[in-house]
C-alpha cells in the first residue's frame, strides 16, 4: 500500500533555518542541513526547503544549501521560493533537488508549469496554492498570501493539473498558523476532482489533526513546520499513532 | 570498485553520485563508450521523458553500449524503463533488453493518483536480483507515471492501480523502477548489495 506522507517544511533565509526552531538538546537547529538529516532519522517522508531570502546573493547560498542537502540526505526534498523560470529549475535540479515549488510565478505565468513538466518530467513540478475562504469561494492568493487573485482554487488546481504538475501543495490560510486543523472539506473535494496528489498545509496542531487530513481530508501527504520545530509532535510518535489508527505510514 | 554512471538527459546523476558516496562509493559520471566498457559497475539512472532520452542515447550511439555490456548493470526508474521492448511514453522502441512493454498508469478517483507518488512496500517474489529477500516488505519511494507489467524477469512487485515490476533481471542486466538513491537506509543497503555483486 502507498503511504501517507509526513513532510516537515524548512524556511531558509540567508543560509539558516528560521521559524525557531527549539530542539532540546539539539545545537545545530539553525542548520537547515543538519536539521533535515534529523528529520529523515525520524521517518520523515520527504522535506521542503523553502527560500524565503530577498535578495540575489542570498540565491546563490540557497543553492549551494541544496547541494549539500542533496549530498547529506537520503529522502526526496523539495525546493521552492524564488522560482520564475526552467532555468532556475534547471540550476536546483542539477544542484541535486528532487522536485520544485512554483507558487506566484505559476499564477502570473501559468505556461511555466507546462515548460517545467515538458523538459523535466510532471513529478517534478510541484504547484504551491495558498487560498483563503471568504465565505462563498476558495480564493487564490500571490505573494505570500497579500494579493488576492481572480483564480479560485478548485479551478486553480485542475488547470495547474492538465497544464502537467505533479503534485498540488494547498495552504489553506484560514488554518495556517492556528493549529486547530487542516481544512478538510476543501482538501477531500480537491482530490476527488484531481487525479494527481496532494499534499495538505495549514493547520497541524495535534495527531488527531493528521489522522482526519488523511480520512476525512483524502490528502496524500500533510506538511507542517512549527510543530516539528519545537518537537510539539515527534514525527516517530505521530507516525505510531497514524499506524494504530488503521493509516499507513512508513515505519 | 569502479563504478560509472551514465551520463544523458534523464539523469539524476548527482543524486545517484552522493548516494553512492555516502556509502564510500567513488563513481565517474561520464558518456564514454570505453569509459563505461572498462568499469565493474555501470548505474543506467533516470528522471525524464521516454523518447527524448532514447533519441539521445541513439544520437549518442550509447544504445549499442549499454545492449553489449557484461558486467552488471543497474537501471533505475526511466532507466529500467528503457531497458524494456517499448513504452508507451512517447509511443518509443527502447533497448528491448527486457522482452516486455511499458504502460501508462491509469487513474482511478481520489484514491489512485498519477504519478504514483511516494513510499510504497516491496515484496521480493524472486531472489538472487539487487534486492536481497530479506529486504521483503520494506518501503522504498518511488514517483512514477509509467509501469513495467510483472513479467519472467520480475524481482519485486508493488501494487498500485495494478501489481507492477519493482525490480527485474536478466543475465548480467539489473533494475529498480523506485528509486535507491532516494530510499533512505533500505536504499543504501540495495546499493551496498549491488556493488558487491
Amino acid at each position: 500500500m502507498l503511504a501517507k506522507r509526513i513532510i516537515p517544511c524548512l524556511d531558509v533565509k540567508d543560509g539558516k533555518t528560521v521559524k525557531g526552531v527549539n530542539f532540546v538538546n539539539f545545537r545545530d537547529a539553525g542548520d537547515p542541513v543538519a536539521l533535515g538529516r534529523r528529520y529523515s532519522e525520524q521517518g520523515a517522508d520527504e522535506l521542503v526547503y523553502l527560500d524565503i531570502t530577498a535578495s540575489h546573493e542570498g540565491r546563490g547560498t540557497f543553492v549551494d544549501l541544496v547541494s549539500r542537502v542533496a549530498a547529506n540526505v537520503s529522502i526526496p526534498f523539495t525546493v521552492g521560493g524564488g522560482i520564475h523560470s526552467v532555468a532556475d529549475v534547471e540550476t536546483l535540479l542539477n544542484a541535486g533537488a528532487d522536485k520544485v515549488s512554483i507558487n506566484s510565478a505559476a499564477i502570473r505565468q501559468p505556461e511555466l508549469i507546462g515548460g517545467i513538466s515538458l523538459r523535466f518530467g510532471a513529478q517534478v513540478c510541484v504547484v504551491a496554492i495558498d487560498a483563503r475562504f471568504d465565505g462563498k469561494e476558495w480564493i487564490c492568493y500571490l505573494n505570500g498570501g497579500r494579493i488576492p487573485t481572480e483564480r479560485r482554487l478548485n479551478e486553480w488546481a485542475y488547470e495547474a493539473q492538465e497544464r502537467g504538475a505533479g503534485e498540488i501543495l494547498f495552504t489553506s490560510m484560514d488554518h495556517d498558523g492556528v493549529k486547530t486543523g487542516f481544512a478538510c472539506e476543501a482538501l477531500a473535494s480537491l482530490s476527488d476532482r484531481l487525479s494527481i496528489p496532494i499534499i495538505a498545509s495549514g493547520g497541524a496542531g495535534g495527531k488527531e489533526h493528521f489522522l482526519d487530513v488523511f480520512t476525512v481530508g483524502k490528502a496524500d501527504a500533510a506538511l507542517a513546520a512549527s510543530i516539528f520545530h519545537f518537537n510539539e509532535i515527534p514525527i516517530p510518535e505521530l507516525k505510531k499513532y497514524l499506524l494504530d489508527n488503521n493509516v499507513t505510514v512508513r515505519f | 570498485m569502479d563504478v560509472a554512471i551514465i551520463k544523458y538527459n534523464a539523469g539524476n546523476n548527482f543524486s545517484v553520485l552522493c548516494a553512492l558516496r555516502r556509502i564510500g562509493v567513488e563513481a565517474v559520471v561520464t558518456d564514454d563508450p570505453d569509459r563505461i566498457r572498462r568499469a565493474d559497475k555501470v548505474i543506467f539512472p533516470g528522471v525524464g521523458e521516454a523518447r527524448a532520452a532514447m533519441e539521445y542515447l541513439t544520437a549518442h550511439g550509447l544504445d549499442g553500449v549499454i545492449r553489449s555490456l557484461r558486467q552488471p548493470v543497474l537501471g533505475i526508474c526511466i532507466g529500467q524503463q528503457l531497458m524494456c521492448r517499448h513504452s508507451e511514453e512517447g509511443d518509443v522502441d527502447c533497448l528491448g533488453i527486457f522482452d516486455v512493454d511499458v504502460k501508462r498508469f491509469v487513474p482511478s478517483g481520489a484514491v489512485h493518483k498519477v504519478p504514483h507518488t511516494g513510499w510504497n512496500n516491496i515484496s521480493v517474489v524472486r531472489d538472487g536480483g539487487v534486492v536481497p529477500a530479506r529486504l521483503d516488505g520494506s518501503y522504498v519511494y518511488y514517483v512514477h507515471s509509467y509501469y513495467v507489467p510483472v513479467n519472467e524477469w520480475t524481482d519485486v512487485v508493488t501494487d498500485y492501480i495494478v501489481p507492477f515490476s519493482g525490480a527485474m533481471r536478466k543475465d548480467n542486466f539489473y533494475s529498480t523502477q523506485f528509486h535507491p538513491e532516494k530510499s533512505g537506509g533500505v536504499g543504501s543497503d540495495i546499493l551496498k548489495h549491488f556493488i558487491d555483486l
